[in-house]
């Protein structure tokens, strides 16, 4: 297991070495430069010269690429152009919104899509069967921005004044503070350090930080503003997994070790959930790990639509401010994680089946 | 069963996907022997999903092509001054369902720059229908080059081009496509390039799986040993048998496309105003959701229905298509 994880780790080395070269080379091609795009009609030939020469881009592209290549090896993805600020930092700051939104989204669409799934695929032909598939056809074709909009519509405004009212926009209502937990706990952090990024990245993450911390209003709040972007994020692959869920029950289901659970006189439920679900599960695992994709790509449109300032929105905004290096360091996090999520897919297959061996 | 689709019928149907339909020749008195296309024909029109995503794509090409028809007023007509007491961003008002009649009938309300929502809707399909078949087509082109050529010449080449296509995976579609149009600068053709690009390993993946699963077949081998040249024997032989799963994988790739340069389009990157393309439409009202909410609904119902269309075509094609699937 160990010399498969190495080997595929060795493996996506040239793909995120191509991921840089892309990135580098796209950014650049986009018409028009940092400063114009920052300082508008300031920028005069001398002033762009200074702010250049200051940023290092008054460099000759090859040699750009190099300082590049260099310091991401050593950790560093560079400075932001418009922040002025490492975009590590801004990782660290970023990231664990979309995570939040990206997990919670999923863990939605599983939680919904799997059972209905499971219970599709047993009760075939029936109303509920139907319903699932009619639904997911629907799910799947479905455009997130304006499943988002409509949403929002429908909770914040049709539905106000009743229990069900959801805010619209932001992860927090004004005048809630999610307190970092390395504040609460008095630890004394330098938090332009690594670690002291690491620790304010897993703060970033609301949920998880007002959990540990016992901020139950914090954390309710939070969690009220994570529904609404999570359903409109987590509906295409909501629909994706109970479809998968059910064909690949349907598939084990008729499976002869299935007959004899049966036969030998286990329950019902024992046989399905033992027998079935979990070798059922397998391609189910693969499509949630596809789904990375949509869920970064619906990332984009949904913190647009709700106003949340993660990894999607930054990555907009910077490729129109021409923000060259918070283009390159957020697409090679994402890359990154992509790499990592499918090996996690791949390397829980052989939890889930013993005969698969590494 | 009986058989009731004549050799014409098939003809008509599948001409567009397929250039040659096997002759229906009787090799019993009971029934005729059926050809591929046949069967896959019989297992399509079972399916009511199938069904109605072919009814929904018809509707939608009658909507496309008679729109100067069905469309009341013009798309980019602006109606201040021209129709009495229209109001900006009125709600729909349908003379059938109680909308008083001295009030001009807007069956989906008017917009923000007092233009008939219904009217641009229907003009919309025609944009749309457009940008689905444009956009696939291009990334098949290039994708069945690309996917036929690796899996074909397979080595070196073959590991160039999947890895370049690996590396285009590994960015999130929509941001990629975001990238390139700004590259390109903001516009719907560039759009559709853009997701198009996007799109390009899709469909060389499932070509050059199908080449590669071919190419040890024993019918391409006794193509070789009759002297076929190696072009000969990828258009005559290799691709038609990777012609099916393609279909499928286009006709629900054009779903996707529709939806994504949408996207683009709602981000301001793709079609620009007055282009009454739906994505578009729904991004110029979308800060008026909570007082316009029917400007925001119906063009995002029609992305829907359209995506929903394709998508079950596609479903369809595919249980149709593929053989193992046979009941």
């Amino acid at each position: 297991m160990l010399r498969y994880t190495i080997r595929r780790l060795i493996v996506a080395v040239p793909v995120l070495f191509g991921v840089m070269v892309v990135t580098f080379f796209l950014v650049r091609m986009i018409p028009g430069d940092p400063c114009t795009a920052q300082l508008g009609e300031k920028a005069t030939e001398a002033i762009c010269a200074k702010f250049n020469a200051d940023k290092g881009l008054d460099k000759p592209i090859p040699v750009q690429f190099g300082i590049y290549i260099r310091d991401v090896l050593q950790g560093d993805l560079g400075t932001s152009i418009r922040f002025n600020r490492p975009v590590t930092q801004l990782v660290a700051e970023r990231l664990p919104v979309t995570l939040e939104l990206g997990f919670f989204a999923l863990l939605l669409a599983c939680a919904v899509g799997v059972p209905l799934g499971i219970i599709a695929a047993l009760r075939r032909n029936s109303a509920v069967d139907v319903a699932t598939m009619v639904g997911s056809n629907i799910g799947v074709s479905m455009p997130v921005f304006w499943l988002g909009l409509m949403l929002a519509y429908i909770f914040a405004l049709l539905l106000k004044d009743t229990p069900f009212q959801l805010p619209p926009s932001g992860r927090l209502t004004a005048g809630v503070t999610s307190v970092p937990f390395y504040v609460v706990w008095g630890w004394e952090v330098d938090l332009k350090s690594g670690l002291g990024q690491v620790l304010q990245f897993f703060a970033n993450m609301y949920l998880f930080n007002s959990l540990i911390t016992f901020q139950w209003e914090v954390f309710w709040d939070a969690l009220r503003h994570l529904i609404l972007p999570a359903m409109a994020l987590g509906t295409i692959p909501m629909a994706i997994i109970a479809r998968m869920t059910r064909s690949s029950m349907l598939e084990v289901l008729g499976r002869d070790y299935v007959r004899t659970a049966r036969a030998k006189g286990l329950a019902d439920v024992v046989v399905t959930i033992r027998h079935a679900l979990r070798n059922a599960l397998l391609p189910v695992v693969t499509i949630i790990g596809l789904q990375l994709g949509t869920i970064f790509s619906g990332a984009v449109l949904t913190e647009t639509i709700f106003n949340l300032a993660g990894v999607g929105r930054i990555l907009y905004d910077a490729i129109s401010t021409r923000d060259y290096p918070i283009i390159q360091g957020f697409t090679l996090t994402i890359a990154f994680s992509y790499v990592m999520v499918n090996l996690l897919v791949d390397l829980s297959y052989g939890l889930l089946d013993p005969r698969i061996r590494y | 069963m009986v058989c009731l689709i004549r050799e014409s019928d098939i003809n008509e149907t599948m001409s567009s996907t397929t250039t040659t339909v096997e002759p229906i020749t009787l090799i019993s008195a009971v029934r005729p022997a059926e050809g591929p296309w046949l069967r896959a024909w019989r297992q399509f029109i079972r399916q009511r999903s199938a069904i109605i995503g072919l009814v929904i794509i018809s509707l939608l090409a009658f909507t496309a092509i008679f729109a100067p028809l069905i469309a009341p007023y013009g798309p980019t007509d602006v109606l201040l001054g021209k129709v009495e007491g229209i109001k900006k961003r009125a709600a729909p008002c349908i003379h059938l369902f109680g909308c008083p009649a001295d009030q001009p009938q807007h069956l989906m309300g008017v917009d923000g720059n007092f233009r008939d929502l219904f009217s641009r809707v229907i003009y919309g399909a025609r944009l749309s229908l457009l940008i689905g078949f444009v956009t696939v087509t291009i990334s098949v082109v290039i994708g069945v080059v690309l996917g036929a050529v690796a899996g074909f010449v397979g080595g070196w080449v073959d590991n160039i081009i999947m890895r370049v296509l690996d590396v285009v995976l590994a960015f999130p579609f929509l941001l990629l496509a975001i990238a390139i149009v700004s590259v390109l600068g903001p516009g719907l053709m560039n759009a559709m390039l853009g997701i198009a690009i996007v799109s390009i390993p899709a469909y060389a993946r499932v070509i050059r799986a199908s080449v590669l699963s071919a190419r040890e077949e024993e019918y391409v081998l006794a193509a070789r040993t009759i002297g076929l040249g190696p072009l000969g024997m990828l258009f005559g032989h290799i691709l038609p048998n990777a012609i099916s799963p393609l279909i499928v994988q286009a006709t629900l790739g054009i779903g996707t496309a529709i939806i994504e340069v949408a996207a683009l389009s709602f981000l301001g990157l793709g079609a620009q105003p007055p282009t009454p393309e739906w994505g578009s439409m729904l991004s110029a009202e979308r800060n008026q959701v909570f007082t316009a909410p029917h400007l925001v609904f119906f063009p995002g119902l029609a992305i829907m229905l359209t995506v929903l269309g394709f998508n079950l075509l596609g479903d369809g094609l595919r249980d149709a298509l593929d053989p193992r699937l046979k009941r």
